[in-house]
């Protein structure tokens, strides 16, 4: 906690407070300061960083475990499993997108400043995705080997969670902002986003499989960048609106 | 001026007072179409050369999936008027509808299970249109369980005309993905007989299931709503006078 307030310090010397006019910044540095901001917590609590991607390879170890570890049935099941751990890894994560900044009043100001929220929601999301959803990406291909993913998989299962992820961010910020005054916000999260996966997860699983039964995979990931696209619109406005009423409410 | 029912809707009274007259009338015309309706259907339309009597579920199947989708509308679009007017039956409104269309939600799936059985052989296939009809009943779930978890009525009111309003976007979207999701991994060899080239005989029994269903819809929403409105304004004096009235 107390290493945010050092981080967010205002730049202008105090003394010039009174002399000068208000200079309100420009929304790219807005963005940029609430970005590097997050980004620097983020990076100064790297256990936090590290627990979806456990998280991901242990439920991808509890597979074959718990069905079979015969190649040809985990190679059937590695593109869906594989996308539903990103999505409940995602998931997981994505309660304390909002949640520190709530608890510790650093959301209030966002909400008071003069920054468009959007671009900061998009900050925020940006860094947010930068930690888990990437970090998921890379690990994904060393999971494929694990569950035994035919070679025609690997690129489409990168290019479709890079893509996807991205999605799953967006979308989850939508509920973490809902939920993020609530104190038992984390399944109520999942059960209100989930549904709202369901086409990032049928696009994105459907795509690794039908490169592995050799169909061309791009109209699948044409679809997901069209959702990136449409969820980088309107998602971070649904998001801010409701971190407005969580926060006022 | 033709607006100015829109601008009265804003007071909760006057929405009580209103459709106080409504309410006989609602119940009597719904409870008559579905009964007709059903004795129609059930009783007197000839039986499908195909699927025989099980066909007949179709009285209910087809206006609880109708209703369950249009409820969700119903709500999203009491949600709009909610957050961009401000207007408190609006917020009632979001908040009676989720139930009411869950339930008709669950009405058209289990429907559907049960006359899957006789005629594909399994109560459950992973049909695209069973599949969406699901994702649905989560997404009012989801509205249901947000409106329960605030303790402020206003917080909860403005968050869960949000997510209504997210629903609705992604609705179509669904609906589309799932369709394009089932035809990828199983061709499409299960099939609702076409509705377009439905019996005359068999249709009319079917139209007045579905007028009769919303018109229940609106009855049981007005009623819902109604209730809601009361416990809302309980502490304002129209209230107070109301149940000092009833008492008497």
């Amino acid at each position: 906690m107390g290493l945010e307030s050092s981080v967010t310090s205002p730049t202008s010397a105090e003394g010039s407070l009174q002399a000068q006019p208000l200079i309100t910044p420009s929304i790219w540095s807005g963005f940029w300061a609430t970005f590097k901001r997050d980004m620097l917590i983020a990076v100064r609590h790297r256990g936090e960083m590290a627990n979806p991607i456990m998280f991901f390879l242990m439920v991808i170890t509890m597979v074959p475990l718990g069905i079979t570890p015969e190649k040809g049935i985990l190679q059937i099941l590695a593109p869906g499993m594989i996308w539903v751990v990103a999505l409940l890894a995602t998931l997981l994560s994505l309660d304390g997108l909002f949640r520190s900044d709530f608890e510790d009043g650093a959301l209030e100001q966002l909400l008071m400043s003069p920054q468009p929220l959007y671009f900061q929601v998009l900050a925020k999301v940006l860094v947010h995705w930068l930690t888990t959803g990437l970090p998921l990406t890379v690990m994904a291909p060393l999971l494929g080997v694990m569950l035994a993913l035919p070679a025609e998989g690997f690129l489409p299962l990168v290019c479709s969670l890079l893509l996807g992820t991205g999605c799953l961010s967006l979308i989850g910020s939508i509920g973490a902002a809902l939920t993020v005054a609530l104190r038992k916000g984390g399944l109520l999260l999942s059960l209100i986003i989930m549904p709202l996966y369901v086409p990032v997860l049928i696009f994105g699983s459907s795509a690794v499989s039908s490169a592995i039964e050799g169909f061309p995979m791009g109209g699948q990931l044409a679809v997901l960048g069209a959702f990136l696209a449409f969820a980088i619109m309107l998602a971070p406005i649904a998001a801010a609106g409701a971190l407005r009423i969580s926060v006022n409410g | 001026m033709g607006w100015q029912w829109f601008h009265r809707l804003g007071s909760p009274r006057w929405f009580y007072e209103k459709t106080d007259a409504w309410m006989p009338w609602l119940a009597v015309v719904s409870v008559a179409l579905l009964v007709i309706g059903s004795i129609w259907g059930l009783g007197f339309a000839p039986a499908d050369y195909k699927q025989g009597n099980s066909y007949r579920i179709i009285y209910i199947h087809v206006p609880a999936s109708f209703l369950a989708l249009a409820g969700y509308y119903t709500m999203a679009i009491s949600g709009a008027i909610g957050l961009i007017w401000k207007m408190k039956l609006a917020e009632a409104v979001v908040k009676c509808a989720a139930p009411i269309g869950a339930v008709f939600t669950f009405i058209a799936l289990v429907t559907g299970a049960v006359w899957g059985k006789p005629t594909w052989g399994t109560w459950w296939v992973w049909d695209a249109r069973i599949t969406s009809m699901l994702v649905l009943l989560f997404l009012y779930l989801g509205v249901m369980a947000l409106q329960e978890a605030f303790q402020h009525q206003d917080t909860a009111n403005r968050a869960s005309a949000i997510l209504a309003l997210v629903g609705t976007v992604n609705i179509p979207i669904i609906y589309w993905s799932v369709e394009f999701w089932n035809t990828l991994h199983q061709p499409a060899t299960l099939k609702f007989t076409s509705e377009s080239t439905i019996d005359p005989s068999m249709l009319y029994p079917l139209l007045t299931m579905i007028v009769g269903f919303y018109v229940f819809y609106a009855w049981v929403l007005l009623a819902s709503t109604r209730s809601e409105v009361l416990r809302r304004e309980r502490k304002t004096r129209w209230v107070n006078e109301l149940a000092a009235a009833k008492a008497e």
